[in-house]
């Protein structure tokens, strides 16, 4: 048994009655390291939780924007942490026509700053240890284990043992690369970002508008994700790519110069989505990588909420089974990263196939794309439909189509010759 | 050398990602490049508000 030392420190420091060894320590208090914390306590090991900022929640980088049914998968919807109820998303073509999909059940605009309190409390509930203002700076190794975690807090440096260490550290990844996985992103793979909540603005409540285009947003898009009556999230990304030739800001200014002219500055925000597909290793002895940090993200919509809540909870219900056998190996972990795949992972690694084809499409091509779905009757807009339409129009996608789907081909041809 | 204008950093974290040799430091508001920096520029070229410049 691992022995315990209550270590009271002083006063000053604000950190008190802190262990020396916990289970599963994880790095990182956004949705994917507070749902890890959580399902790895639920599950009876004992849990750290450090967060570098002096809050869970801000800054909040990030457009808000949840889908229903994924939201639901961890969490259930509830009015307190929601700034708004969407039901409909208009995609809109360079040349400005709009595709209009209605759906009662559609998604929310969030508070992610009362939601990831929600997310740290039930956390906590469940008997993690949350500490913020709290840095990690490097990981601690037993031969080729991870075991620990260096961190300081208002100046004072303290290290911490742990059988698992779960990397949740957003965007910037480095606990990954600490642990020796390689999670630096290529410029194509990431979207460099800028938002603003604008007020003062005339906007649909109900709908949230996607803009692609090569003016207003080349390799990313624009979105338009509205918190309520003359309020929304606007922002872009931009392919990292196109970053060496004019910033996000710029763009998403122009944008809003010419939209919105009368819109007041609420917040400004701005940071970088991972676009890529996920990291090909996920585990280490003694580690597992969770949410952006994995690049979990959604690679065609950026979307990383709800596929960081997956992930945090796989991982923390496999570390509380790895604590129960005492198997910390990277092969006994590995089951995190197999339940990942069969959720999320394969799916993405197909979603971005369709990033790359949709980004290799000129504006004309998503143009004469929307004009031939826009014949369609709302109603049988449909994925294979869509596609069936699209391919009649430009049969030069077909190899396109086939190798963005290879992996699919029974599913999505079967429906297209029958 | 990489300059940070400081004023202008959101401590975001999207130059770190991109970073080859893992130089770029970011506390909640601090950011700090260390001499492993290559001077590849990646870093200049992601920040979404232009805060990294290079200079000869």
């Amino acid at each position: 048994m691992q022995a315990l030392r209550l270590c009271l420190s002083d006063r000053n420091s604000g950190v008190c009655r802190m262990k020396e060894f916990y289970d599963v320590v994880v790095v990182g208090g956004g949705p994917a390291g507070s749902v890890a914390a959580w399902f790895a306590a639920q599950g009876g090991a004992s849990v750290l939780l450090l967060e570098k900022n002096r809050d869970i929640g801000p800054p909040v980088r990030c457009a808000e924007g949840v889908g229903h049914d994924g939201l639901k998968l961890i969490v259930e919807p509830q009015p307190f942490f929601i700034q708004n109820r969407i039901t409909g998303v208009n995609l809109i073509a360079p040349h400005g026509k709009k595709i209009h999909i209605e759906n009662h059940d559609f998604g929310y605009v969030l508070n992610r700053n009362v939601f990831d309190h929600y997310l740290a409390e039930l956390a906590a509930k469940s008997g993690a240890e949350i500490r913020t203002k709290s840095y990690a700076s490097s990981l601690i190794f037993e031969n080729d284990n991870v075991s620990g975690v260096n961190y300081s807090c208002l100046g004072k440096e303290f290290s911490v043992k742990c059988s698992i260490v779960i990397g949740a550290d957003g965007v910037e990844s480095r606990v990954g690369r600490w642990a020796g996985i390689h999670t630096q992103l290529k410029m194509k793979d990431i979207d460099t970002c800028v938002q603003y909540t604008l007020a003062n603005i005339d906007v649909d409540p109900k709908n949230c508008d996607f803009y692609f285009s090569s003016k207003i947003a080349p390799g990313g898009y624009l979105w338009v994700f509205p918190k309520g009556e003359g309020k929304a999230n606007v922002g872009l990304g931009i392919g990292g790519e196109y970053g060496q030739n004019e910033s996000p800001k710029n763009y998403l200014d122009r944008f809003i110069a010419d939209r919105f002219p009368e819109a007041s500055f609420l917040t400004t925000t701005v940071g970088g989505v991972p676009t890529a597909k996920t990291l090909k290793e996920i585990v280490k002895p003694g580690f597992m990588l969770v949410g952006d940090a994995a690049r979990q993200a959604n690679p065609i919509s950026g979307g990383g909420i709800v596929s960081g809540m997956i992930a945090g909870k796989l991982a923390g219900q496999v570390a509380a089974d790895a604590v129960q056998k005492g198997d910390f190996s990277k092969k006994f972990l590995k089951e995190y990263e197999k339940q990942w795949n069969k959720a999320e992972g394969n799916n993405h690694k197909m979603f971005y196939r369709l990033k790359e084809a949709v980004y290799k499409l000129t504006d004309e091509d998503l143009n004469k794309a929307a004009n031939a779905i826009l014949k369609m009757p709302p109603e049988k807009r449909t994925i294979v439909n869509i596609f069936k339409t699209v391919l009649v129009n430009k049969p030069q996608l077909f190899v396109v189509i086939l190798h963005v789907f290879k992996d699919h081909v029974k599913e999505v041809f079967d429906p297209l010759v029958n | 050398m990489i300059l940070i204008k400081d004023n202008l950093c959101d401590f975001c974290g999207t130059c770190v990602s991109v970073c080859p040799p893992d130089a770029i430091e970011l506390k909640e508001s601090e950011i700090k490049i260390d001499d492993t920096c290559t001077e590849c520029k990646l870093c200049v070229y992601v920040c979404p508000i232009e805060t990294l410049e290079f200079v000869e």
